[in-house]
């Protein structure tokens, strides 16, 4: 369900704090169903701190998060997940203790219309292959594409994604991109933090450039090559 | 002519000197001592593994759980089947209400205060029975369906004894099997690991907490029951029990499922044949264990180093 502007996600003067650590200073931002918007910026810049406030991990937070129609600001995380918001974490968070399957399976389905364990496999074959090792003795690339495939299965639209690219080799990059893409053609809307913003670029509509834990620029994808030499300098590249 | 097998193994016995009623008897005593250790030192398994709370007060929620199957009987007439269901319940029930109003609060602080409330509540939980209920112990009979017992030939097996042993099998092997090989088991599992994450799939981790701590406090209590007709029924009987229970959890390794079962049984057996062949060792064995385990396996047979 989108609210007045047409957005599915509206984000206004978002404060976080880690513990007394003060981190976002007024976030604003906005995301349309089914666009693939990145968050860009520095290491610190508050980027992976937003999608934690946007999922309701980061407990102390103040401002407004309108999704699907409904403020979330003071929801808990389970509760934001069954309105049909999805995390992929910094650095995968596949369970050590749980096998590949157990791990794919895990998260409960929200809503009908998720995608189907075939169709998961089509997308990402080596899972299929590698369902009863443990979860973590997949590589980084697998570890990626579990993280990715058990959130597809839920029903979730909206999908929050730290970092996917992370460490990762660029064929395995590449296919990341691939699935993104195709996730964008099947309706999924998705919020990316990314470093690289060359895969950034590869797949995403929008742009919005944190700094200081606040949104200081927005550039729309068709307008990045104009503005290069901007971004490299909000990014120190 | 070679002996016959049955002649090999009394001839066996006679050099070492040991009679086989006397072995076997112990070693039957060993697994009873055994099975309740492994109830036991399951449910604080489960119950460290998820909540990470050091539950001092399991043995006096085993020592509840046999005081409220001795009530149901004494004043509402409520037999022993009954009882090994609706005690854990209850007992379980008061496990939940602890947990919401006070273990709750306790989750983001260290180890040790959840150790120093449930050690608290264990001296106040025992206090409130003894002042109730003396010291002396309250009998309880066995149900007349295990009275009685089979002669082995070898040894003789009383039938309670016999039931015990395999109650607490097929309840331990059960508790595994949810835990490690269902669905239910997963979300245990994965939010023993990182219960944010699963909190954000839309799991309701603080509920499955709670749920959790009753689970543990219901296998304590069911512990309580199996126990009744055989110890007497005593407000000091879990106080007795839990610090050698402690020794097998440190031993099988804190947060281990099949490490609690394992070893609960075996250290009951090593008991068993410390008291045959060295007697005066047989109090302070599993500590010696203990011991050893600490210096050369700090983590524990069974669990995962940190």
């Amino acid at each position: 369900m989108t609210d007045a502007s047409g957005s599915l996600l509206t984000v206004e003067n978002l404060q976080g704090w880690y513990g007394e650590s003060h981190v976002l200073h007024g976030m604003n931002l906005h995301v349309r169903e089914g666009e693939v918007v990145t968050l860009l910026g520095r290491n610190g810049a508050g980027k992976t701190t937003t999608i934690l406030a946007l999922m309701g991990i980061l407990a102390k937070r103040t401002g407004s998060i309108r999704f699907a129609g409904t403020e979330t600001i003071g929801l808990a995380a389970r509760q934001i997940a069954r309105l049909g918001m999805a995390i992929v974490p910094e650095e995968r968070g596949i369970f050590a203790s749980l096998s590949v399957e157990e791990n794919l399976m895990l998260p409960p389905t929200i809503k009908p219309g998720g995608i189907g364990v075939e169709q998961i496999f089509e997308l990402f074959p080596n899972l299929r292959e590698r369902l009863t090792s443990q979860g973590t003795k997949l590589s980084g690339g697998e570890q990626q594409m579990l993280a990715i495939a058990r959130v597809l299965r839920t029903g979730s639209r909206m999908i929050l994604m730290d970092e996917p690219t992370e460490g990762l080799a660029p064929v395995i990059v590449q296919q990341i991109g691939r699935t993104i893409s195709r996730l964008k053609e099947q309706g999924f809307t998705i919020v990316l933090v990314e470093q690289n913003f060359r895969f950034a670029a590869s797949v995403a509509d929008r742009h919005y450039v944190v700094e200081q834990g606040r949104v200081i620029d927005e550039i729309a994808n068709a307008e990045l090559e104009r503005n290069m030499d901007k971004l490299h300098g909000y990014l120190g590249v | 002519m070679a002996p016959p097998p049955a002649e090999k193994v009394r001839t066996m016995f006679e050099l070492l000197g040991i009679p086989p009623q006397a072995l076997f008897g112990q070693l039957l005593l060993g697994l009873i001592n055994g099975s309740f250790y492994a109830l036991l030192s399951l449910g604080l398994a489960v119950i460290f593994g998820l909540l990470n709370i050091i539950n001092f007060a399991h043995g006096a929620q085993y020592m509840m759980g046999a005081f409220v199957a001795w009530m149901l009987l004494n004043y509402i007439g409520i037999g022993y089947w009954w009882a090994l269901i609706l005690s854990p319940l209850i007992v379980g029930a008061t496990g939940v209400i602890i947990e919401r109003l006070m273990i709750s609060r306790l989750y983001k602080l260290d180890h040790l205060y959840g150790l120093l409330l449930t050690f608290g509540l264990a001296l106040i939980i025992q206090g409130l029975f003894r002042d109730q209920y003396g010291i002396s112990g309250l009998p309880y009979q066995i149900p007349s369906q295990l009275a009685g017992g089979q002669n082995l030939g070898f040894m003789f097996l009383p039938n309670y004894r016999g039931w015990v042993v395999v109650a607490s099998l097929v309840i331990c092997l059960s508790t595994w099997y949810v835990i490690e090989r269902t669905r239910l088991g997963a979300y245990l599992r994965a939010a023993t690991e990182n219960p944010t994450l699963v909190g954000a799939f839309g799991v309701n981790v603080p509920r499955m907490i709670t749920l959790t701590y009753g689970f543990g406090v219901a296998l304590a209590a069911l512990a309580g029951v199996l126990a009744a007709p055989i110890y007497s029924v005593n407000p000091n009987m879990g106080a007795d029990l839990i610090i050698v229970v402690f020794a097998v959890v440190v031993i099988g390794g804190m947060g281990s499922i099949m490490g609690a079962i394992i070893t609960g049984f075996g250290l009951g057996l090593v008991e068993g044949l410390t008291r045959v062949f060295y007697p005066e060792a047989s109090s302070v064995v599993i500590f010696v264990i203990m011991a050893i385990v600490l210096l050369v396996k700090p983590a524990g047979l069974f669990g995962r180093e940190a």
